[in-house]
């Protein structure tokens, strides 16, 4: 099922929830100054107040809290001017206060909604709550001496929850939702987004009720999804495996399973009576969270358009196709260089083709980012142009591009060429020329034999010397000749 | 000066404490005893007595030399410790290092508001170069990285840290004898307890082992200690000082406080420690009055109400009764205005406050698992479980752990509506009173403690009398209101009495002035214990 979308069963319907978690990207941590930095060496970035040491305490990262505002307004959530802190009782070594501050019965926003998908398959899915907290450390396990270590580097690093409602019914909906949540977070600078650090983690309630019932069904909580691949996969796993128990006639029961990426399946972790009871409780530490109207403006300030809107107006104002859409809002950096081609050319259309398909085509192959693109928006919308005025052939686009994008400047390039190439007015009077030379082969042709296009083509070419656009050349022939 | 460059060398002290907690010191040369007192026209009992700012003016005039008082006070120590047993650490050769860059200070004309005066400070405050351990074995020689932001401002101003001073585990006790290191004993009746948390800092000021002492108050840990030590101890308005590297008992209820034998140089203390801190977010960001200068301002027309509820329950003792109602009489005297009023709600006080302060507890000692500080038992193959519980088993004291397991409870599925929420509404209620009557009062007269006296061994037993002690000072915390205890003179037995006056938010000064005018009248700085 590689890259497809799996078959929906016909007897039952899917229902999926997300609860994902986005490490914001502020310099230090959500409570200390400690340093975000990731990859340094163990318990580099470690103080009093992330180590949880006897009468340290915690103090609120501004900053994390404009992320969290920015994120809440641009999933159109309802914002708590006045949310609170509370803990989350637990033990276990990478946590070193034996609780998380987390937000509980007043997050930071609420009823929020996400756009997902393009076209036929647009559909909006309804965000519960967004809350902020702080992260753990990891437990590194030495296999040689058979001891755990900590490393408190990531411990107190600031993540905002995203809870999603139910509203997703397919694993494509969830991929989908994840993919939407990484472009806005990426969009707006919130996060790296990277799965596979850890800077987006997604934890899935899965359940399957018969179609039509308007209860749901018994779910199960799915962990450790931590690519956008595994999305589908761990997804399409669960489903498959309750879609077996209920058609079987069993029961499926209410669990924590872990996907294992190795195996492609998902296991049991705890069932609900293992389940922790957390004992939440206000933080006392902190003081409630005021959201002053200085603070929202600030959010909003923060605001760029958001890669689904940007979709949208593509479609709208360019005549874009959706998969064309897609591709070019992929990142930001990408949308951004592409309007200012179009800017510049005028032609958003060819500006499209362009990037798309030269100018990325040849960063994939040399692994470039579309900032390290080593030919500016400038150069590609004189190369658009110059295609739109029939100056370049597509092929000759083609061709200039690839040695504007090997380091040789375009205007000379094109200046080169346009000695060459000569425009459709000259074509034009070449073709009257080779009409008027010719009486005999026009009369036969406009007789039926289509067959001496190829002459009149090859006389006009010889008149220019070669330097007439075939493809022009043959146009204007036609026009002419009827 | 030759004298006092020889002090300043006085590098051999070393101090020794032995399993029970006792202190001794080696020797000092005896010519240095000599030189101490020979340079100064002060003896070393008027040391002794001073009060704090009359040793800071002292030092600042030169009359006083910090390694002198320094001096005092260690000899101090020394000679009534093995009677006391107020400290868990004494540190000579850093009290003497602070006492040297204070008096190169002082001689530079830098002298701060506490120049030279010699300050204890409860074990539950960090300090970056002495253990600290806040009475608890589960934290056995652990040295905290850092200063609390009071321990930094103390040194800051002059002040010289003798050393840390015994306590309840984590502050959970009244008498003191939940220390893990044993118990304090009162310097008035060494066979009675001088009351706690702040076990050991009420008794070194009584047994003048230091002028100045830094207590914490959950629900009462200040106060109560102050009032059966015999002296003056202020709970100030939750927030006024910070709590950073305070370790927690109770995160809303906690606060640091100044203990001393007078008012004014708690006044004095109050000045140092207070003010906004960017490391608690809980701080209060308002200025900092001058307490000490506004101290002797009188009570003429103060509005004082007396809280019946209290004064006239059954547990009250009648000797402390009558103290308070003589205070009362007192305050009317000097002009006050002198009212009844009631506390509704204060019947809920002990059962919300011992639900909401082990909650928090239970939460705030998760953090002494083993694994990164202070005491570690592993067990073969038992695991990390095994190890968290063996840690936890033996590190913990029987009152830390009865708090921890009701403070899980009442915060557990199932029960926390019942318990937690509920009393949190409870302390909702308790706030309102307080907020009603103080639109027809300006400060409450109440008694500290209902007993004068607690033996040691009496209530450790039975662990809801000993609850009881805090009747009268949980209220306050709850409400997060400023207190202070001032002493009246002895009950029959020859225990000291205190009285509390209360305020609302930020009232400290006219605590402090009201608690002078209460001093005035009885004096009872001027008395010490027989040691």
């Amino acid at each position: 099922m590689k890259g497809e979308v799996m078959d929906l069963p016909d007897d039952y319907e899917v229902v999926i929830g997300l609860e994902v978690h986005v490490q914001l990207k502020t310099k230090s941590k959500m409570f200390c100054a400690c340093s975000t930095n990731f990859g340094d060496s163990p318990n580099s970035h470690v103080c009093p107040v992330c180590l949880g040491m006897p009468g340290a305490l915690p103090v609120l990262n501004r900053e994390a809290v404009k992320l969290g505002l920015m994120l809440g307004l641009a999933t159109n959530s309802r914002i708590r001017r006045r949310s609170r802190f509370a803990r989350k009782n637990y033990f276990y070594p990478d946590l070193p206060r034996g609780y998380q501050i987390t937000q509980f019965d007043e997050p930071l926003c609420e009823h929020g909604s996400l756009r997902i998908g393009m076209g036929e398959g647009e559909k909006v899915v309804g965000i519960t709550r967004i809350h902020l907290e702080d992260d753990a450390g990891k437990n590194v396990h030495d296999p040689q001496t058979g001891r755990t270590y900590v490393d408190f580097n990531r411990c107190g690093i600031g993540l905002a929850e995203i809870v999603s409602e139910p509203d997703m019914r397919s694993p494509q909906d969830a991929y989908l939702y994840m993919r939407e949540i990484h472009s806005l977070v990426t969009y707006l600078g919130i996060s790296d987004g990277n799965m596979e650090q850890g800077n987006l983690r997604c934890d899935a309630n899965v359940s399957l009720r018969k179609k039509g019932e308007q209860a749901f069904g018994t779910r199960t909580e799915v962990k450790n999804i931590n690519s956008f691949r595994f999305v589908k996969h761990a997804l399409e796993y669960e489903v498959g495996r309750q879609l077996d128990v209920l058609r079987a006639g069993g029961r499926v029961v209410q669990e924590t399973r872990m996907f294992d990426s190795h195996r492609g399946v998902t296991v049991p972790m705890r069932t609900k009576e293992e389940a922790s009871d957390y004992r939440y409780f206000p933080e006392p530490d902190l003081m409630y969270l005021e959201v002053t109207d200085q603070m929202m403006q600030e959010a909003k300030a923060a605001l760029v358009e958001l890669p689904g809107e940007r979709k949208r107006r593509f479609m709208r104002e360019y005549g874009l196709f959706p998969r064309e859409c897609e591709a070019l809002v992929a990142s930001k950096d990408l949308a951004d260089y592409y309007e200012a081609v179009v800017r510049a050319s005028g032609d958003p259309k060819r500006s499209a083709g362009m990037v798309l398909t030269e100018l990325l085509g040849a960063l994939n192959k040399d692994s470039l980012d579309i900032m390290q693109s080593p030919i500016k928006p400038g150069d590609i919308a004189a190369i658009v142009k110059a295609l739109a005025s029939g100056r370049l052939s597509s092929k000759m686009a083609k061709k200039v591009f690839a040695q504007a994008y090997g380091g040789q400047p375009v205007q000379r390039l094109l200046k080169e060429i346009g000695s060459k190439v000569v425009d459709q007015e000259q074509i034009a009077k070449w073709v009257d020329e080779v009409i008027a030379a010719h009486p005999d082969e026009v009369r036969r042709y406009k007789a039926g034999k289509q067959g001496l296009m190829a002459f009149f083509v090859g006389q006009v070419m010889k008149a220019s010397r070669g330097k007439a656009d075939p493809g022009i050349t043959n146009r204007i022939l036609k026009e002419r000749l009827g | 000066m030759d004298a006092i460059g020889r002090l300043l060398d006085l590098r051999e002290l070393t101090v020794i404490v032995d399993e029970q907690g006792n202190v001794t010191f080696s020797d000092l040369p005896a010519d240095i005893r000599e030189v101490a007192r020979s340079i100064s026209g002060v003896a070393m009992n008027d040391i002794l007595t001073m009060g704090a700012g009359q040793l800071r003016d002292a030092v600042r005039n030169r009359e006083l030399s910090p390694v002198e008082v320094t001096t005092a006070f260690l000899e101090r120590v020394e000679a009534v410790e093995p009677q006391v047993h107020a400290f868990l650490h004494v540190d000579p050769e850093l009290a003497f290092d602070q006492a040297r860059k204070t008096e190169a200070d002082v001689m530079a004309g830098r002298g701060g508001v506490l120049a030279g005066v010699p300050v204890a400070v409860k074990d539950i405050f960090d300090t970056r170069d002495m253990p600290t351990t806040a009475g608890s074995r589960v934290l056995e020689g652990f040295r905290p990285p850092f200063d609390a932001t009071v321990v930094a401002r103390l040194r800051k101003a002059g002040a010289i840290v003798l050393g840390k001073t015994n306590m309840d585990e984590f502050a959970m006790g009244s008498t003191g004898e939940h220390s893990a290191y044993g118990p304090t004993r009162n310097p008035w009746d060494t066979t009675m307890s001088p009351g706690g948390s702040s076990s050991g800092s009420a008794a070194a000021l009584a047994a003048l082992q230091a002028p100045l002492a830094l207590g914490t108050d959950t629900g009462g840990s200040i106060r109560q200690p102050a009032a059966l030590c015999g002296v003056v101890g202020m709970k100030p308005t939750y927030g006024r000082v910070s709590r950073y590297g305070l370790i927690a008992f109770a995160s809303s209820l906690d606060q640091a406080g100044p203990m001393a034998r007078r008012v004014e140089d708690a006044a004095l203390l109050l000045q140092v420690i207070a003010g906004r801190d960017p490391l608690d977010s809980t701080s209060l960001d308002v200025p900092v009055p001058d307490y000490a200068s506004q101290v002797n301002a009188g009570v003429s027309g103060l509005r004082v109400g007396l809280v019946r509820d209290f004064v006239e329950q059954d547990g009250v003792e009648p000797d402390i009764r009558k103290r308070v109602l003589e205070t009362a009489d007192v305050l009317k005297e000097k002009g006050a205005l002198v009212r009844d009023v009631r506390l509704p709600h204060a019947g809920y006080c002990i059962a919300a406050y011992y639900i909401i302060a082990t909650a928090e507890a239970s939460s705030n000692l998760a953090r002494y698992d083993g694994v990164r500080y202070g005491l570690r038992r592993e067990v073969p193959q038992g695991g990390l479980d095994a190890m968290y519980r063996a840690t936890r088993s033996e590190g913990f004291g029987g009152e830390v752990k009865r708090r921890v397991i009701l403070g899980t409870f009442v915060l557990s599925e199932g029960y926390s509506e019942a318990y937690y929420q509920r009393a949190t509404r409870a302390r909702t209620l308790i706030r309102r009173d307080f907020e009603r009557v103080f639109r027809d009062v300006d400060v409450l007269l109440m008694p500290t403690s209902p007993v004068a006296a607690v033996g040691i061994g009496e209530r450790a037993a039975d662990p809801l009398s000993e609850y009881l002690l805090d009747e009268f000072t949980v209220c306050l915390n709850l409400a997060g209101l400023p207190g202070i205890s001032v002493p009246v003179g002895l009950d029959h037995a020859g225990h000291p009495v205190g009285v509390q006056i209360a305020g609302p938010p930020l009232s400290e000064v006219d605590l402090f002035r009201a608690a002078k005018a209460v001093e005035d009248e009885f004096s009872f700085y001027t008395e010490f214990p027989d040691l």
